[in-house]
């Protein structure tokens, strides 16, 4: 064989190396934003819920509140979070026992929503008049919202805070454009409104795996209870 | 490529096959500590957010 034969033949085994090599990598991080974040983030939230609930002091166990504890007027005010500061817990009864709360963090950056569900600086705060805005992932890191097509009108989404539970009910949903930033306006699609209702909203992407659309719920606060009234009933009542 | 790199290993072919896993192994974890979290924003699949971000 000749040298320039016998050249052009090791060129070709290195390129073929190298591009089984490029796919092997491509498959490895397909593995990894699709199963390894997920496993760091479960682990992460969920030791970051664990420490604040600890940190808020436990809630008995079972005694369902009393009607006399339940929507007591206005609800307490939260003082405003820092940035990047844990000052909530959602809980979403409707994704099923399995489903492991998450922390509310302030702020939506893609840092910040690797460690739990983002709560859109400005928007109102759990409890309050206006629209919780809460962004989370729905494919990566935890997906905190994967199931959020499973939410129907009446389901609860459940938000615990230092002081108190707040019991949010999903009214309708609606799929937009990643620009659409009236939905978390204080009085969604409206933002030039002065608003009257207590009101939180869910974003995520949608499709799935796609960043074309968002998907979004709104849901209005049913009740809340102080913390020391135990979990709201809601909590219980599962994929019912 | 890969063939002299395991000529370039030592010793008889079980230990070369040890050492091309742990290779292997280091390869992947550095991927999955600091290569793949640094690629990753540039995946447009998961932003949920509206607005600009």
């Amino acid at each position: 064989m000749s040298r320039a034969a016998s050249a052009a033949r090791t060129a070709t085994g290195v390129l073929g190396e190298l591009l089984i090599t490029a796919g092997t990598l491509l498959l490895l991080f397909v593995a990894w934003q699709l199963w390894w974040t997920d496993v760091r983030a479960d682990m992460a939230q969920g030791e970051r819920t664990d420490q604040l609930q600890e940190q808020w002091g436990g809630v008995e166990p079972d005694p369902p509140a009393l009607p006399d504890q339940v929507d007591q007027g206005e609800p307490p005010a939260l003082p405003e979070p820092e940035a990047g500061e844990a000052f909530g817990i959602v809980h979403v009864p409707r994704f099923g026992d399995g489903y492991q709360p998450r922390p509310v963090l302030e702020g939506t950056s893609q840092d910040l929503l690797k460690d739990g569900v983002g709560h859109y600086p400005g928007t109102a705060l759990p409890g309050a008049v206006g629209n919780v805005g809460l962004a989370g992932h729905r494919v990566t890191y935890g997906k905190p919202f994967n199931q959020v097509e499973e939410l129907v009108e009446g389901d609860a989404v459940v938000v615990e805070t230092e002081q108190a539970w707040f019991t949010y009910r999903v009214s309708t949903h609606e799929i937009v454009d990643p620009g659409d930033v009236d939905v978390i306006a204080p009085v969604p699609g409206d933002p030039t409104a002065v608003p009257t209702e207590r009101m939180l909203t869910i974003t995520t992407c949608h499709p799935m795996f796609s960043a074309r659309e968002r998907y979004i719920v709104h849901a209005v606060l049913e009740t809340w209870q102080p913390r020391s009234a135990g979990e709201p009933v809601a909590m219980a009542q599962g994929a019912g | 490529m890969y063939g002299l790199l395991w000529r370039a290993l030592p010793g008889p072919r079980w230990v070369r096959s040890i050492v091309v896993l742990l290779l292997a192994v280091a390869v992947a974890a550095v991927c999955f500590e600091w290569v793949f979290p640094a690629i990753a924003p540039f995946v447009p699949f998961n932003e949920t957010t509206v607005g600009d971000q």
